[in-house]
């Protein structure tokens, strides 16, 4: 295969570019060797194309990354967090929340009960006004249970006041009352649910 | 997550193979190919970042192409002002549609295609060729003639270091009519493949092909010594003299 001065020039782009087939190649290779023109064409073309290959060719004036990055931030939305962050300061929060409710709840952690085999009562409404003897450990319905004895000092107080100084429910005037209010039959059976729960001290 | 795992995977193989190259050394191309797959992996990750809420990291991701965006508005505009402004036109828009960018193609060519179109609005809003193409009139079909056949004396890229040898590099480049200079612009400048350049420009392979060959020749022409290369001899280094 011969190409002439005309062929060469028309596929010199795709020559430098790997675009031409095998065959092509080599009949250009051929006549390159031998066309002083068309090789000064060709070197001329292929450092044209360095020249304005190279990076620095138009350099951007002074303070232009500057500018730019300024104007990107005038229009950027607020920073408003990563969705990680959001979820970290949701965890955060129902920590918060969820230790104010805890820290409410008797039934964790609840202050030193004054008698150590007492365990605090369930379904007494923490509303209750009820009564306390200073030096004793029960909180009672009212001032006339016979399980209260210093009654020279009594105090009374809601259930969750009570609770929070550690008095436990009386098993007797508390279970009674709750039996009560539950519509239940009176029992004096110490040994009711009531009094599984909660164990008189003294 | 699955997405993200897959990446530091991804990541995590291309660091291996790295680690291998220097090791036990592998062929440069196979090097440089490896060195390009973990800068684009790096590159998703940050652009998943970005449009999970890190816009911070957008400075990070554009950092290596503000440059090429201005040369390619410049090229194309032939004026600072407007090359600047475009610029930044084109990068706010790229942030701002960050979430319709696929992953399939390279972020710069993503870049370069919005900045073109940008830098194409802006010369059809002031519709005002300040500086008449020289060579607009001729069409992609006729054969280009290479006018000049005198021994070419290479211009060495250092000599770029001279502002007047980019600047005439840059009237050169200028003097090309729109349609070649674009197709040049994007394909040696950008290093875009003929298809990408083909499809940005919205014109077939066919015609990038035949304006690329003769935006080459012509600014070979314009730069070579016996026509409007004599400029060359003017910085002294025309034939027989070593000025760099």
């Amino acid at each position: 295969m011969v190409v002439t001065c005309e062929q060469v020039w028309h596929e010199l782009s795709n020559y430098l570019d790997g675009e031409v087939s095998p065959e092509v190649r080599v009949a250009m290779d051929e006549h390159l060797r031998g066309c002083q023109k068309c090789s000064a064409v060709l070197d001329g073309t292929r450092n044209v194309i360095g020249l304005y290959g190279e990076d620095r060719m138009f350099e951007p004036p002074q303070g232009f990354s500057q500018r730019l990055h300024k104007r990107l931030e005038e229009n950027m939305p607020r920073q408003r967090g990563t969705a990680f962050g959001w979820m970290v300061a949701v965890a955060a929060a129902l920590l918060i929340v969820g230790s104010f409710e805890i820290g409410d709840s008797s039934a964790f952690v609840g202050p030193q009960l004054r008698s150590e085999h007492a365990q605090p009562g369930t379904g007494v409404p923490p509303e209750m006004m009820v009564v306390v003897a200073e030096d004793g450990k029960l909180f009672h319905a009212g001032a006339g249970c016979p399980l209260l004895h210093d009654k020279a000092h009594l105090r009374t107080m809601t259930t969750s006041e009570a609770r929070r100084e550690g008095y436990t429910p009386c098993v007797r005037c508390m279970k009674q009352y709750l039996n009560e209010s539950a519509g239940l039959e009176k029992d004096d059976d110490d040994d009711g649910e009531f009094a599984s729960s909660a164990s008189v001290g003294k | 997550m699955e997405e993200e795992s897959r990446i530091l995977a991804e990541v995590a193989a291309a660091h291996d193979v790295v680690i291998s190259v220097l090791q036990w050394g592998v062929m440069p191309e196979e090097a440089i190919s490896v060195e390009n797959r973990a800068e684009r992996l790096n590159e998703e990750m940050l652009i998943r970042r970005i449009r999970d809420g890190e816009h911070e990291l957008f400075y990070e991701l554009i950092r290596p192409y503000e440059r090429r965006v201005y040369s390619t508005a410049f090229a194309i505009l032939r004026n600072e002002a407007d090359a600047e402004d475009v610029a930044q036109e084109a990068i706010l828009k790229a942030f701002k549609h960050i979430r319709q960018f696929r992953a399939e193609a390279r972020f710069s060519t993503w870049l370069i295609q919005i900045t073109v179109n940008e830098a194409r609005m802006r010369r059809r809003k002031e519709h005002v060729e300040i500086m008449q193409p020289i060579v607009d009139h001729q069409d992609d079909e006729g054969n280009y003639v290479p006018r000049d056949f005198a021994d070419w004396r290479e211009i060495p890229s250092e000599t770029l270091e001279r502002s007047e040898v980019r600047q005439k590099l840059a009237e050169a480049l200028a003097s090309l009519g729109q349609k070649y200079r674009e197709v040049f612009v994007l394909r040696d400048m950008q290093h875009l493949s003929i298809e990408e350049t083909a499809k940005t420009l919205g014109v077939s392979t066919a015609s990038v092909k035949t304006r690329l060959l003769r935006a080459r020749l012509m600014l070979r022409d314009l730069l070579a010594p016996g026509l409007g290369g004599s400029w060359s001899s003017k910085l002294s280094f025309a034939k027989g003299t070593k000025p760099w």
